[in-house]
């Protein structure tokens, strides 16, 4: 039966906020995802024309070119930084960084725990995917125990590399953070807890209210040598007991 | 012509401000001038010394190496600056914590009981202006009224403005023990 | 004559930035520059500036990143350890073609070394500490009031070239006092506008600071952009001083403390009857190659005094190639050379 579009309304389409380069990210991987829900975000809250997005160095190292707004790109391990210089000069723009764990929890501990601490009002977004992805599969500082990776062939063993790290457990120590979060992506109840999580830690910092900062338990099915929806299962069942969902602060709630 | 002049005791004996004061002094008389501290551990309990000089011309080398008067506060900065005395420079030797004599017999050299004379004043630590106040009479390089004014503004700006009176009294006495 | 204060190096360094319009300031403490940070850490704040006690010095250069980025003039300071550290800061901020000031108050060196004054980071300046093909204007003070005006021509020089530019002090020049005018403060409405900066894409197409690309082709593109960029400041920004050069035999070549140290010696010697002068180089990069080429060729001996083991001394001899004689003098581990000192090193050559 011809389909009569004229008559059909649009109930979903791609955000303002997002442009037509295509995602370079591997198929069943949650980067894209992510974006997409930041995207709509940012149209939902209205702020792209002061929004500055920060890439990393990862995966996402071309993340600037998926937001239509500025954005910069930033060394490994120091867009909390940037974002602190970037935030202090225009106190009134929406400043997020978007960060995987290796920058985040690795190389970038002292400005992702000195930023947080300071209170900056900015939104990060932390993508665990407990592996090292852009660079062929190395051990993350979230990797699991056990878990094989390229730089640990007979799997992650805690006596000689330690646990994976709960980062944003360790974040919730501080006095000032306002919102830290862990969220996954493996179900459609998921993704609305997501969205809804984004959302609130861009609306704080909307709002003035000071830092946020939303974990995403990611998949990376290719060098998790997974399907997608092995990967996805994979989150539910195992990943989330290392990593339990949920808020870890959440002042003025 | 370019005076030079390098104060040296002990850190808490006041040295660095004693320049600060005789630099600003210097300034403010229109005189071009620059002070070079030692820095760093030193300050902190060793031996402190700062460097001062005063010149109608601009001033090149801060460093110098045979200052025309040397302001001994302790025997460690005697040992080590006496060697450098300019010839028919000036050395003033603190008599009150310094035993021994001047070596030197080609130079002008002042020993003054510089803590006895403070303690007189009624506060010992005003041992750096009796020193300032004798090398301002004995020097003749800026007048004494340029340094009270000098060191009345370092009082008020380190909110001491109630030490102003006896730091003057300090000026005054170590001018008035040099003959 | 505007009203003298007597004031430190880095203090001067630190109100001049302030007076230029630095509008964020991040730094880590460090012997012998804690002047400038205590400084800025009074006044910024008060002006409704932005001062942050960064947690490194990494951090603190990114921030610079982060502040440049937003368009806004912003500088940080340190010593020789903690410059080190903003290497990499430094290289993604030429690489991204941002405007920011870097202090950089020199001690001894390598590793810990001490808090005492030297040029060893001579070559770290001028030859690009960081990775990749990029340099930085370098610009060498020589007195407590050129700090001033020096760090004022930084700001204006890094926005002119989207560039990061460095003063390059020591810690003899950020400790002492000396009378100092002060500048005027610059209206931050009236300084260049930056329609590159990422401010919000509003009404216009998105902004993006980057230093990378994947394409060789386009990285090699970014790179001649940067390299055009540097012949057009090695051609307009070149700055030095000449003094007693017209009747000298002998030249000594310094830059810094060490130069006005040089100003003295040059009393001192031709009170002897020595035809001595001094070639100060005030931008340490772009080099002054060809006007200290054509003072070789009429002179017997140029002398270079450094507070290092000979770093400055390569472009000296790269300047004067056969020129002339070209011995080097030089102290080490935070030891300055004294008047007399290169008195007796100048009267090793005069004829």
């Amino acid at each position: 039966m011809p389909v009569d579009t004229a008559r059909m309304t649009k109930v979903f389409s791609r955000p303002q906020s997002l442009t037509e380069a295509h995602f370079t990210y591997c198929p069943g991987c949650h980067h894209g995802l992510i974006t997409r829900i930041i995207g709509q975000t940012i149209d939902e809250l209205g702020i792209a024309e002061r929004t500055i997005g920060i890439a990393p160095v990862g995966c996402a190292v071309f993340a600037y070119l998926w937001y239509r707004c500025d954005a910069l790109q930033v060394a490994h391990g120091r867009a909390s930084a940037v974002a602190t210089g970037l935030k202090r000069a225009r106190p009134d723009r929406i400043v997020f960084s978007y960060q995987g764990d290796g920058d985040f929890a690795s190389i970038g501990t002292a400005e992702s725990i000195h930023a947080a601490n300071r209170g900056e009002n900015i939104t990060v977004i932390f993508v665990n995917n407990q592996i090292y992805g852009m660079t062929g599969g190395e051990m993350a500082p979230t990797t699991l125990v056990s878990q094989r990776t390229t730089t640990t062939p007979e799997g992650r063993d805690p006596a000689t590399t330690g646990y994976p790290i709960r980062f944003s457990e360790l974040l919730a120590q501080l006095d000032a953070p306002v919102y830290i979060t862990r969220q996954a992506l493996y179900d459609t109840r998921r993704i609305m807890d997501c969205t809804k999580a984004i959302k609130k830690a861009f609306q704080n910092q909307v709002d003035g209210k000071g830092y946020s900062l939303v974990e995403i338990l990611s998949t990376c099915p290719t060098n998790w040598h997974m399907s997608p929806l092995q990967a996805n299962e994979h989150v539910a069942t195992t990943v989330t007991k290392v990593f339990p969902l949920g808020d870890l602060v959440n002042k003025g709630a | 012509m370019e005076r030079s002049v390098v104060i040296a005791g002990f850190g808490g004996q006041g040295v660095i401000l004693a320049g600060k004061i005789l630099a600003q002094a210097g300034m403010s008389h229109g005189l071009e001038v620059t002070w070079l501290p030692s820095y760093g551990p030193e300050m902190r309990g060793g031996t402190a010394n700062c460097t001062v000089i005063l010149s109608d011309q601009p001033i090149g080398s801060p460093i110098v190496d045979e200052p025309s008067a040397v302001i001994a506060l302790n025997l460690p900065s005697l040992d080590k600056f006496e060697p450098t005395v300019a010839k028919k420079g000036i050395l003033l030797v603190n008599r009150s914590l310094i035993a021994r004599d001047v070596k030197r017999k080609d130079i002008v050299s002042h020993a003054i009981p510089i803590n006895d004379i403070a303690a007189q004043v009624g506060n010992l630590r005003t041992v750096n202006m009796v020193a300032l106040g004798a090398y301002v009479k004995a020097t003749g390089v800026v007048p004494l009224d340029a340094v009270k004014r000098a060191m009345a503004a370092a009082m008020r700006d380190g909110g001491k403005e109630k030490l102003v009176e006896i730091n003057e009294k300090a000026l005054d006495a170590g001018y008035a023990a040099i003959p | 004559m505007g009203e003298r204060y007597l004031l430190r190096g880095n203090e001067v360094i630190a109100e001049a930035a302030i007076r230029a319009g630095c509008q964020c300031y991040f730094a880590y403490p460090i012997t012998p520059q804690g002047e400038l940070v205590e400084h800025m850490a009074r006044h910024m704040p008060r002006l409704g500036r932005t001062f942050i006690q960064a947690e490194s010095e990494v951090a603190a250069i990114s921030m610079v990143y982060g502040a440049a980025a937003a368009g806004v003039r912003t500088m940080t300071s340190s010593s020789s350890p903690g410059i080190s550290l903003k290497q990499e800061g430094i290289s993604y901020i030429a690489g991204s073609n941002l405007p920011a000031v870097i202090v950089n108050v020199v001690r001894g060196g390598p590793g810990l070394g001490n808090i005492a004054p030297s040029q060893c980071d001579y070559f770290q300046a001028v030859k690009g500490g960081g990775h990749g093909d990029y340099h930085m204007i370098v610009l060498g003070p020589s007195t407590v009031p050129e700090a001033g005006e020096l760090t004022m021509l930084a700001f204006e020089l890094a926005d002119r070239y989207r560039t990061p530019v460095m003063i390059l002090a020591d810690g003899l020049l950020g400790q002492m006092m000396e009378p100092v005018e002060l500048p005027e403060s610059l209206e931050l409405s009236k300084l260049p506008q930056k329609p590159w900066a990422a401010t919000g894409a509003k009404g216009r197409d998105p902004n993006i600071i980057l230093s990378f690309d994947l394409s060789p082709e386009n990285l090699k593109r970014m790179n001649l952009e940067l390299q055009a960029k540097y012949a057009e400041i090695r051609k307009n920004e070149v700055r030095w001083e000449e003094m007693d050069t017209a009747d000298a035999d002998i030249v000594v070549v310094a830059y810094g403390s060490i130069a006005r140290i040089a100003k003295t010696v040059i009393r001192m010697a031709r009170a002897e009857g020595i035809r001595l002068g001094l070639f100060r180089p005030i931008t340490l990069w772009p080099y002054p190659y060809e006007p200290l080429r054509d003072l070789a060729d009429r002179v017997h001996t140029i002398l270079t005094v450094e507070m290092s083991a000979g770093q400055m001394w390569e472009d000296v001899r790269l300047a004067v190639a056969e020129r002339a004689a070209s011995p080097f003098y030089g102290e080490m581990g935070g030891v300055v050379p004294t008047p007399n000192g290169i008195l007796s090193e100048v009267k090793k050559y005069a004829r």
